[in-house]
């Protein structure tokens, strides 16, 4: 099994410790990588043994659903209702904040290429800080 | 619009204010590239279909790069911004606004990219995808280049037609 190289697997104890994120994928009609995003999404949890980690889909339809979620794009995975890929508040690093609407999100892989999806690496690494947190 | 069908005539102004159409002056073909500024289906295909364009420039072939989204509920779309990225990347191509979006209509263009490449005549030869992989730039658009191959040898592309992958395009409400 392909584990990124920043990330070795998880020992067992360090497993067993693990707790189980609230996963919710928000996606749109109108963006193709809905099932990727949820295959890579699955494939992290499995490679960190949480496979049983129910994820719920959310589908946005609507301006209001726009604003009531904070969506910039299809997809978006919150980590116990966290956006885990957004720049966290005051990163100046960040740039221009992603503009809110019904579209297809711009992910960076960690080799700078443009993506629809998250790095995996990028996942993973939400996945196992949200499940070794207190 | 089918294959082999005549493609519809347009007349849209690109970046810099010059209007284009669809015949192309005695081109041997003609790539129309439907596209946008903030899909990220077409941002990763962009440098691949930018390539084409350059390889193909010496033997006469025309690319057209089109953006139809509704830029009044997507900022990253308006004129201006097309313009920015026109001049910062330094496209090998024109970048026309289709702010009717009456040509988007009449190709039928689904997505974002949507590629047609017509030949001489103005008759749709290829319809689709760049590659068959927007996430390995090893695939260099290899789609659109054998059409655009057959299209310039007088032969009919062994693949026509594919799917076109991306983002749907953002019609006005």
């Amino acid at each position: 099994m392909h584990h990124p190289a920043s990330l070795p697997p998880l020992a067992p104890a360090n497993v067993n410790r693990m707790r189980t994120p609230e996963l919710e994928l928000l996606w749109w009609e109108g963006c193709p990588s809905t099932q990727k995003a949820l295959a890579e999404l699955r494939e992290a949890l499995t490679d960190l043994g949480l496979e049983q980690s129910p994820v719920a889909m959310r589908e946005l339809r609507t301006d209001a659903d726009v604003r009531d979620a904070a969506f910039t794009g299809s997809p978006t995975i919150l980590i116990d209702g966290v956006d885990f890929a957004a720049a966290p508040a005051g990163d100046a690093t960040a740039g221009e904040p992603e503009p809110l609407g019904l579209t297809c999100r711009v992910y960076r892989r960690r080799d700078g290429r443009i993506s629809p999806t998250p790095d995996p690496a990028d996942l993973r690494e939400a996945l196992v800080a949200a499940a070794q947190r207190a | 619009m089918n294959i082999h069908e005549h493609a519809p005539g347009f007349e849209l102004p690109d970046t810099q204010g010059t209007t284009w159409s669809r015949d192309g002056d005695g081109a041997p073909a003609t790539v129309i590239v439907f596209t946008c500024n903030h899909c990220p289906y077409a941002l990763a295909w962009h440098e691949r279909i930018a390539d084409a364009a350059r390889n193909y420039a010496g033997r006469g072939v025309r690319f057209l790069a089109i953006n139809a989204n509704d830029a009044d509920r997507y900022p990253r779309d308006s004129p201006e911004a097309m313009k920015r990225r026109v001049t910062s990347e330094g496209w090998p191509m024109p970048y026309l606004h289709d702010a009717t979006q009456e040509v988007a209509r009449a190709y039928d263009a689904k997505t974002t990219p949507d590629l047609f490449v017509l030949d001489a005549a103005g008759t749709l030869r290829y319809r689709g995808a760049p590659d068959s992989d927007y996430d390995d730039p090893a695939q260099r658009a290899s789609w659109l280049r054998d059409a655009l191959d057959a299209v310039l040898a007088g032969e009919e592309p062994a693949r026509a037609e594919t799917k076109p992958v991306g983002c749907s395009i953002k019609w006005k409400r």
